[in-house]
């Protein structure tokens, strides 16, 4: 499996994602947003981080960089795309994920350990895991909260588009164990295909028991196939 | 050629920043308030004398990048 992840300026989780796609012999490029061409690869990552300092909109520059019209293409072409935390944003910000990612909430910036249920494994993204099997996963971030319209959101809940929602240890999906507000507990989306996944939580993070968790590995997993 | 452009969260979009704001000016006793939506303002200067060209390279500013639709409204006004 080849993979790329984007780099761009602010980007903080790149080498995160790396490590954990190397651990399982991804064969991975970095790639600088001002690339104009893209490597041929199986995996696209957009890492987590503050693109640009998350000016105008967080993502929204990144958005217009020179490598994601290469991205959009792929994507398009139904190449496997992963937008994580800011990569969630940006995803959003070029067109390839519908809605909005509004401000938190709460108004603060969050960093802590939550819980996800994974709703839907029948998917390329999520095929290692059980169904409802509760994970434990890291967010961080002060634009999370997922928002789009009724139409859309039938959409995403009658076509199993949303893999993953909030939850507490028990698995109990409810406002207690919302961190952000988004609208249905909703912690990641895919496209109508479901080539492209955008998540709010960490995987990466949660790829190594020596630092955390393995939670997050069975998604980079899944991929290999 | 300068321009005013205001950006706006649409109606039925939650605004916790202008909830939180309303708040903070009832507690410091504003009274007769009914609601605080926040937004965000643009000054452009454009290099065009063509008023209706001009407009329409601020709107396609606005479509392309300073706005995401989805969310938020924006108004265009020409300055001075």
């Amino acid at each position: 499996m080849k993979s790329s992840v984007i780099v761009f300026p602010g980007s903080n989780c790149d080498r995160d994602i790396a490590i954990a796609l190397e651990k399982l012999q991804f064969k991975n490029s970095m790639v600088w947003h001002k690339e104009t061409e893209l490597p041929k690869s199986d995996l696209i990552v957009l890492p987590g981080g503050f693109s640009y300092g998350d000016y105008l909109r967080s993502g929204a520059i990144a958005a217009k960089s020179n490598i994601l019209s290469e991205v959009v293409d792929a994507g398009k072409k139904g190449a496997l795309v992963l937008g994580i935390c800011n990569g969630f944003q940006i995803l959003i910000e070029c067109g390839l994920l519908k809605g909005a990612l509004l401000r938190n909430s709460g108004l603060k910036f969050i960093s802590k350990d939550i819980f996800v249920k994974v709703i839907s494994n029948k998917n390329k993204f999520f095929n290692k895991y059980q169904s409802e099997e509760v994970l434990k996963l890291n967010i961080a971030h002060n634009e999370g909260n997922y928002f789009t319209n009724k139409e859309h959101l039938k959409e995403l809940e009658d076509n199993d588009l949303i893999p993953i929602k909030y939850c507490n240890e028990k698995g109990e999906i409810d406002s207690n164990s919302n961190p952000n507000g988004s609208i249905n507990n909703i912690a990641g989306i895919f496209n109508n295909n479901k080539n492209i996944l955008g998540m709010m939580p960490h995987p990466e993070r949660m790829s190594d028991k020596l630092l955390s968790s393995e939670d997050g590995l069975p998604l980079f997993l899944s991929l290999i196939n | 050629m300068k321009f005013e452009v205001t950006v706006t969260l649409k109606k039925d979009v939650l605004d916790p920043q202008g909830k939180v704001v309303s708040q903070t000016l009832k507690n410091i006793g504003i009274k007769n308030l009914t609601q605080v939506r926040q937004g965000k303002y643009f000054e452009i200067d454009v290099d065009e004398k063509d008023s209706s060209k001009a407009i329409d390279q601020v709107k396609e500013m606005c479509e392309k990048l300073l706005v995401n639709q989805i969310i938020e409204d924006f108004k265009i006004k020409k300055a001075g």
